[in-house]
Formats: C-alpha cells, structure tokens, sequence
C-alpha cells in the first residue's frame, strides 16, 4: 500500500476537519460579510449610476430647453419682422392715400376756382359791355342831337337810312 | 547606465552558478571527514517532513538538539475503544501512549496506528484518525484572519455607506470587483449573483492560504492548500454546486447530447460522465500539485545549505529561494484565480440553457 502514507492519499481527519471549516467559514462569510460588502458595492455603483443618468437627462433637457428658447426667440423676431413689414405697408397706403385725396382736393379747389374766376370774368365782361353800351348810348345820343339840330341834315339822313334800307332789300 | 546594471546582474548570476557548480567537491570533503560524528542529511526526508501534514507543529529545534514544537490535540476513534483525545506530545518522538503511536516506518508511515507494549504494530485496521493535525490548525488560523479581515472590511461599509473605498476597503474592493466582473460575471452568466459569495470566498480561502503557506515561521508555512485532502473538498464544493444546479438542457447534454449519431451515444454518455468527475479531479488536483511542488522547490533550495553542509552556498540558496518565493507569490494569485475561474465556468456550463 503505497499510496496509504503518500502526499496524495487525503487523510480522513484532515477531509473533515476542512470540510467543516470550509462550511462554516463560508456560512460566516456569506452571513457577515458578502451580505453589507457587497450590498454596500451594490449601492454605491447603483448611486453613481443613476447620477450620470441623472446628469446624462439634465444635459439632455437643458438642450431641449435651450432649443426651446432659441425657437421662441426666432418666433419672436419673425413677429417683430411681420409687424414691421405691416407697418410700413400701412404707412406707405396711408401716405399714398393721403398724397391722392390731396390732390384730388387741389383738383378740385383749382377746379371750382377756375370756375369762379370763369363766371366773374364773365359777369365783369358783361358790365363792361353794358357800361360800354350805355357810353357809347350816351355819346351817340348826344352825337345825334348835336348833329341834328338842323332840318336838311335831318332830311340828309333820313334819305340816306332809307337808300340802306333799300338797298339791303334788293 | 541600464546597460551596466543589466551586465552587473549577469555577472552576479553567473558568479552563483560557478560556486554551485564548484562546491560540491568542496561540500563533499567536509562531508567525508564529518560523516561518522553526524548524521546524514537526508534531504527527501527534510523535504517531506515539511511537506507533509503532522501531528505537530514543529518550530524550531535548538542548538542542544531539543525540539520546540506546538502539540497539536489528537483525536481517535477506535471501534473498540470509542473515541480518544490526548496531546501529541504523548505519542511524539516515537513513544506510544495508551496503545497508540505514529508509525514510522511500513504501510501506515506518520500514521496513528496501535501498538503492543514492546511498540510492535498490531494487525488489523488503524483507527480512525480526526486529530486537528499541523494542515488543520494552519487553516483555523487562515479562517481566523479572513474572518477578522472580512468583518472588518464589512463593518467599514456600514460605518460609511456610500462613499469612496478607503483604507481596508480600497485594498479588498478592487480584488473583489475584479473576481465579480471579471470572472464569476462573464462565466457564470445572467445568474451570477448567487454563487458570488461561494466563488469570492473560495478565491480568498486558496489565496490567504496559499500566502501564509510562503511564510516560513509558525504560525504559518504549513501546506495547507498543497493537502490533497484540503483541495478534494474544496473540489467537492463545486462539484456538489455545479451538479445541484445544472439544467435540463445540462442532463440532457450528458444523457443524450443532441446532433449525435445514435451509435455514438452511449459512447458520448460514457465520456460525459467521466467528464462530470474529471473536472473537479483536475481542480483537485492541479492546486495541490502546484502548492506542493512549489513548497519542494523552495524546501530544495534551502535544503542545499544541509546537503552542502556549507554557509558558503547560503547567498545562492538566499538568491533562488527569494526568486522562487516571488514565484510562488504569484503562484499563489494565480491557482487561486484558477480554481474560481474553473468553478465559475464548470457552474456557468451547468447552467446554460436552450438556447444557442
């Protein structure tokens, strides 16, 4: 029996002694030990975890925030934009409905004005021709009684109004 | 510079490799002049006797030839008798005590075995030996220190929540994670988490032992993991665990692997179930053959000094005693991170299901 007394015989005893050892030192262990270490590693990788998600969300959100802003921000300028493209489009209406009514007024006052002036001219015209006439009345009338004081020239007259007339029928 | 320190080292080597070569001679002549007045030095035995498991824990023995040994208790069951309990100094040095002794020579060799008054083997069977023997008392004292190490480690957890590892913890915690990650996690699987406490404490039982088995002065240097029967049961626990949770498509590999010829199955069962026991046998004994030979390198280099009977030699047994010891230092990591790694695939295998 050569095995009996060599180093790769296990002996009895030694197996065990070395399993209840083992047993025990794994039941103390897995009691003592790995429950707080391991839970604690566990924690503490779960907590750095959840704070790089938490960090990876809030980047995540500040980009959408910022995007955000900056859509409202180009809302808000095109407003600005459209507001003032409105206003300069009324101002211009406004300005060439001013400039029209304007003239169309001047036309109008220009208008009746030469009228007016039209009208007096004419009435002043009329006058002056009555007045004319009414002179020109006196002066012959007065022309005529000087000239007719005397009865041949009245005879001279009368014969030469008569050959007129005459002459005017044939 | 690096040049002239790399040649130096050369130099230095080969220098210790002249003076072993050279001694011998040397060693002899002393030898041959002493041989009558001293014992020979056998270094097999020398050897051995450090190797093996005792019932003593033998320290050191004093210029005058005293022993200074710790006598480890004795416990024997004899069918006849019952149970005994006594001190192994009663049976030290070759005295028998209440019809006891170690035999020192035979088929039971360092074994208990009773004798007869005159200390003559009796016949029959031994008893049954359950003494807590030099292996036993070393990992008590390895169970002592990782229990002290591992209730201090988790009570600095609880002191501190969660917050950076510091102190104890920022030593353990990395070797912890890197047996979690690293082996367990990628071997075992998606079900990992419950064979995390076995597999890490299987990793620090191997590795604290295997380290205090370096250290040549009591109450360490046993060879507690280099003990065929330490490593048989810790064999046996991933054994026992890999076949208690293996699957049906696990059984199934083994009774009838699927996409096998017919003919080839019974001859793919035999195979299997050899395999089931191979595996465990080679975890068994890869750590107690690399421990051993290890402990037998270191014990040879040391034991040059005896052989040579020489201080002479000392600076080249100095020199590749701390080259092996730096060796076996990383042995130690490594036949630890073995067996875990071997357990963690054998449960991971055990495991596995259908699909794939």
């Amino acid at each position: 029996m050569l095995l009996a007394n060599s180093l790769a015989t296990p002996a009895i005893g030694t197996l065990i002694w070395t399993t209840f050892i083992f047993l025990l030192f794994v039941f103390l262990l897995r009691k003592f030990a790995w429950g707080p270490v391991m839970s604690a590693i566990k924690a503490r990788e779960e907590m750095i975890k959840g704070s790089l998600d938490a960090a990876e969300k809030a980047r995540e959100e500040m980009m959408v925030l910022q995007a955000d802003n900056e859509a409202i921000l180009r809302k808000a300028r095109e407003e600005r934009d459209k507001i003032l493209r409105d206003a300069r489009v009324a101002y211009d209406k406004m300005l060439a409905e001013a400039r029209e009514k304007g003239s169309q007024e001047s036309e109008a006052l220009v208008a009746r004005a030469r009228d007016l002036i039209e009208r007096e001219k004419n009435a002043a015209l009329a006058e002056v021709k009555n007045e004319v006439a009414m002179l020109a009345i006196e002066v012959a009338s007065k022309v005529l009684n000087e000239k007719l004081k005397s009865d041949d020239e009245q005879q001279k007259l009368m014969e030469r109004y008569l050959k007129e007339i005459e002459s005017n029928r044939n | 510079m690096r040049d002239l320190k790399g040649r130096l080292v050369t130099m230095t080597i080969m220098a210790l490799f002249c003076l072993t070569v050279s001694l011998p001679a040397f060693g002899q002549e002393h030898g041959e002049q002493q041989k009558s007045e001293e014992e020979e030095f056998n270094a097999t035995e020398y050897i051995m006797e450090h190797v093996k498991d005792s019932h003593e824990w033998h320290i050191l023995t004093t210029p005058a030839g005293h022993p200074v040994a710790v006598y480890l208790p004795v416990i024997i069951y004899d069918k006849e008798s019952g149970l005994h309990l006594f001190s192994s100094r009663n049976i030290s040095h070759g005295k028998s005590y209440k019809g006891y002794a170690i035999a020192h020579e035979g088929d039971y060799e360092g074994r208990i075995v009773k004798v007869d008054k005159n200390g003559q083997i009796l016949e029959g069977r031994p008893p049954i030996d359950l003494s807590i023997t030099k292996a036993v008392a070393a990992m008590m004292v390895a169970v002592v220190i990782l229990l002290w190490l591992f209730i201090a480690l988790a009570r600095s957890y609880k002191k501190s929540g969660i917050s950076a590892p510091k102190g104890i913890q920022g030593f353990m915690e990395p070797i912890i994670l890197f047996i979690r990650d690293d082996v367990i996690k990628p071997n075992v699987g998606p079900k990992y988490e419950k064979f995390v406490p076995y597999l890490l404490t299987v990793f620090f039982f191997i590795l604290v032992n295997n380290i205090l088995g370096l250290i040549p002065f009591f109450p360490f240097g046993a060879n507690v993991t280099g003990n065929i029967a330490v490593t048989a049961v810790l064999a046996v626990g991933t054994f026992i665990l890999t076949q208690i949770n293996g699957t049906k498509t696990y059984w199934k590999h083994i009774v009838a692997a699927p996409g096998v010829p017919f003919w080839l199955v019974p001859i793919m069962f035999v195979v299997e179930i050899i395999g089931i026991f191979s595996k465990p046998f080679a975890l068994m004994i890869r750590l107690f053959a690399n421990i051993t030979a290890g402990h037998i390198v270191v014990l040879s280099l040391v034991g040059l000094i005896f052989i040579f009977k020489s201080v002479l030699i000392s600076p080249v047994s100095i020199f590749f005693v701390l080259f092996m010891d730096v060796l076996e230092l990383f042995v130690a990591f490594l036949q630890a991170y073995v067996f875990t790694l071997l357990s963690a695939l054998f449960i991971g295998l055990a495991l596995q299901e259908e699909h794939h």
